[in-house]
Parts: structure tokens; sequence; C-alpha cells
């Protein structure tokens, strides 16, 4: 099969109700094999629960899920939880237990899943911290890190069982600039050393057009546009427009 | 705003039967699911593999820094035990049966139910308060995506720790609060100490203790449940965790004295 058209997620008229809200409303969405989609909207726009109900966090009212070609929303939770071992997660705010150190933290994974020795794990743990450029903070706790580090080793923690897939909660909300630039070239190099296939949900534009391969717009519960930065920059849609400008007149109302 | 308060008016009042109904909806919803998560509880503890290091790590919370606490309210329901009952006991001179009186008083009653209040302030609000903090940083998210399960992994060893450490507590409340009694009796009210250990001693039966264990066991059960489905299901940030926690203590607590009835009255 030719490599640029293997589907590894494909989201079919996903639907999601909060009570009688509906957040998502119809969301279809592929993913290519090896591809960097980044997915952009507003606050509110079910971005945050898009993702959740990729990696099964979330159960969809309606709609289907399928990764690598396996229908996910029907599996029983062992299934589901095989299905899992295929994804790692950077969450927004990190998510470290924050009862472990850090290199716990990333060897969690190993030490549940494998039989590996406790020093096997810390040596592991050391190599995918040294892969998000983090030295000497093995023992530390999560409180004593700053934001980046949290991100950073919330990453180490994601990749250290090699997945296939990486999903990225708004990976630079929260942090400097700077380190926001580092955050993203971290992605790009995930994505160039692990070659895996990724979806980052932002409203950070800047940070959209350096990680992604093809960009998905999400407003009001609907995908509404995918292209790649380059079409996204030049899209006719005025809604994307407003979004990716960000202006605050346009189609898109601001409460 | 006067039709606001029309509206709510009427909803209290003159319709009593819809406020209550959304209430008692709103309860049987919240037994429920507390229900299925002990059922999942349950599920999860029998399948193997253990996690040995939480639950060794939970057991000494409950149990081991428990104590302090379990020992000074036992000794002091003990000891205020002995003088309440001597001075009822005066009256129609039956003094020397006030050892009688703390002991069964401790074992069927006091040990287990203090033991179990006194856990479910100590580790209930801890257990909410600490699972409530994972969800809204989304911890328990972050177990799920590394394929681990958070029941298994954060709830059964809560679970567990409490469901053999309450009834070991208990033990040592019941000893320390028939000490406690036996010390006001003997040394402050002057009671013939043979006599008192001999009131105490033969009127204590093993059911007694038996059923004191039970209560105990139960009531490990119901604060650990309760107290980890209100960390579980937390909601809202920090202002969410401080409403689960103490929603964990009064809700176990309640539960406990009213099952704590309902045990003594149906099974013995």
């Amino acid at each position: 099969m030719n490599k640029e058209s293997a589907i590894k997620i494909r989201v079919v008229d996903l639907h999601k109700f909060f009570g009688k809200k509906e957040v998502l409303r119809g969301v279809n969405l592929e993913v290519r094999e090896g591809e960097s989609m980044v997915v952009i909207g507003g606050s509110g726009s079910g971005k945050t629960v898009l993702i959740k109900c990729i990696i099964g966090l979330m159960p969809p009212d309606q709609g289907e899920i399928h990764v690598d070609g396996l229908e996910i929303t029907s599996l029983d939770e062992k299934r589901m939880n095989e299905v899992r071992k295929k994804f790692g997660m950077l969450f927004q705010g990190g998510a470290l237990f924050d009862s472990m150190t850090v290199w716990e933290n990333v060897g969690f994974g190993l030490r549940q899943q494998t039989r590996l020795d406790e020093e096997e794990i810390r040596r592991v743990a050391s190599e995918k911290l040294a892969l998000v450029g983090l030295k000497n903070v093995e023992d530390l706790m999560p409180a004593e890190l700053s934001g980046g580090m949290r991100k950073r080793v919330s990453l180490a923690r994601a990749i250290a069982m090699e997945p296939e897939i990486l999903l990225y909660d708004e990976p630079t909300t929260g942090i400097d600039p700077i380190m926001a630039d580092a955050i993203n070239d971290l992605i790009v190099e995930m994505k160039e050393k692990l070659n895996v296939t990724s979806i980052a949900i932002t409203h950070d534009m800047k940070s959209a057009y350096k990680i992604a391969d093809r960009i998905a717009m999400l407003y009001q519960g609907k995908i509404i546009e995918v292209g790649t930065p380059e079409e996204m920059k030049n899209s006719s849609n005025p809604i994307v427009q407003q979004f990716t400008e960000g202006r605050s007149e346009g189609p898109i109302k601001m409460l | 705003m006067t039709f606001d308060i029309v509206v709510i008016f009427w909803g209290v009042t003159l319709n009593p039967f819809r406020w209550i109904g959304n209430h008692v909806i709103r309860f049987v919803g919240e037994a429920g699911k507390v229900m299925i998560l002990f059922a999942q509880t349950l599920g999860w503890t029998f399948r193997p593999p253990l996690q040995g290091r939480e639950i060794l790590k939970q057991m000494e919370e409950v149990g081991v820094r428990s104590f302090p606490v379990v020992v000074i309210t036992a000794g002091f329901t003990g000891m205020v035990l002995a003088l309440q009952s001597f001075t009822g006991f005066k009256r129609f001179g039956a003094e020397t049966m006030v050892g009688t009186v703390v002991a069964l008083s401790m074992t069927r009653e006091l040990g287990p139910v203090l033991t179990g209040l006194m856990v479910s302030g100590r580790i209930g609000s801890a257990m909410a308060a600490e699972l409530g903090t994972m969800r809204v940083t989304e911890q328990i998210d972050a177990l799920y995506t590394l394929a681990t399960n958070p029941i298994k992994y954060l709830i059964v060893p809560r679970f567990l720790a409490a469901v053999i450490m309450v009834p070991i507590l208990t033990i040592f409340a019941d000893v320390i609060g028939i000490l406690g009694g036996y010390l006001v009796g003997v040394q402050i009210l002057g009671t013939n100490p043979t006599l008192y250990f001999r009131r105490t001693w033969d009127f204590l039966e093993l059911d007694d203790l038996y059923i004191g264990f039970l209560k105990a066991f139960f009531f490990g059960m119901i604060l650990a449940t309760i107290s980890c489905y209100q960390g579980f299901s937390t909601q809202g940030g920090a202002e969410g965790v401080g409403r689960a926690t103490t929603k964990a203590v009064v809700i176990s607590s309640l539960t406990i004295l009213i099952s704590n009835y309902f045990i003594t009255a149906f099974l013995f």
C-alpha cells in the first residue's frame, strides 16, 4: 500500500453530548500514517473532547473511530487497553503523578506493562528524558519542576512505551514563548526520530504552522476545513480566516 | 426577579412532591453509582497482578498513621464510660457492673463505630482529596493512557487497606477502651481490681468480639468506597476537591452510623 494514503486514524460522524448540549456534531477526520495533524479551534469548540474520544477516555454518543482499521468505540475495557498501548498522550498540565519522582513517572508504563527490573526501568527513563532534552532530573519530584519541564517529562512518559500515535493536548499553553517554541521543536523532532503519527490540539497558530503537516479547523462541533498550513493561511472561508489571523471581528462571535 | 421567587416558592412549598421526587432521584442515582464502583472494585480486587507496593503504602497510611488518633479516642471514651456508668449504677448499688458495661459497649458498639468515624475523618478525607486532585489534574486520565486501570491501581489498594486495617484498629480500640475504663474504675473510683476484672471478663462473650469485628469490616468497606467515589467523581478544580472531601467525610460517617443500626438490629 502507498504510504501516503495509509489511514492511521479515521473518525466518522462523531457526536458527543454533555447533558443537552451537543459538543461534537458529527466530526469527520482522517489522519494518515506518519502525519502530524493539528486540530485548531476556539475554547469550548470541543477539541479536548475529540482527543479524549479518540484515546477512549470518553465514550462518544454516536459515530465511529477506527485505529489501524479497528473500530474502537465498541471495544471492551480489556481490548481497549491493548489499543491504548499504541497511544502516548501529552496532557495540558503534564498530569504527572505527584507522588512519584520524575523517573518513576517516566517509567510508570514500563513498570506496569513489562517485567523489567528497577535498574533497567531507570535506565530507559533516563534515555527518554535525554531525548526530550532533560538531564539530571531523575530524582526530582514533579512539584519541583517548572511548567516547561513538566511538559517535557510528560512527553518523555508518553514516548516511554514507544507508541505509534502521539496525542498532544495544548502543548504550548501555559508556558513562555521561548519554551513554547522549544516544545514545538521537540514535537517536530519526535515525528522525525520516532516516526509517529500525531494529533495535536491547539489554539496557538504559531505552533500549529510549525508542527503541522495538515491542519483541521473545528468549529461548532464540526470540522469545517482541512488543509496544509499554506492552504489554511490562504483559506477563503471567513471563519478560518478570522481564527488564523486572530481577529475579534468576523463570523465567530465572542460572548 | 419576583417571578423567580414565586417559581422557587411554588417549587418547594406548593409542589413538594416534585421537590422531594427530585431529591430522591438524585439520591438513588448517586447510591447506584457508588454500588457500581463497589462492584467494579471487588471485580478488580481478585484480578491479578496485585499492586503489592500500593497496598502496603495504603495500609501504612490507614493503619499505622491512624493508630494514635484511634487510641486516644478509644482510651478517653472508655474512661468517660466508666465515670458515667458508675454514677448511674451507684444509685442502685451496682457499681461493680461498670466493668461489664464498658467491655460490652466498647466491643459491640463504640470500638468499631468510633474507629470507623475517626478513620473516615482522617483517611476518607485524604482519599477523596488525593483522588480528587488526581482527577482534576488529569492524572486519572493519564493512568488510562498508560494502559493502567485506575480502579485497580488507585481504588483497590485503598479499599483493601481499609477493609484489613479498620478491624485491626478496632481490636486495639477495644483493648485500650477497656483499659481506660479499668483505670478510672479501679484507680479513681476505687472498685476492687479483681472484681472489676472478673466483671469484665466473665460477661464478655466471643460473640461480642465477632460482632464488633464484623461491623468494623463493613465500616472499612463503606468508608473506602464512598470516599474513593467522591474523589473519583470530583469536578470543578480546587473548589470541587474541597467539596468532595467534605462530602466523603459526611456521607461516610452518616452511612456508618445508619448501617450500624441495621447491622445490629438484623444480624444480632
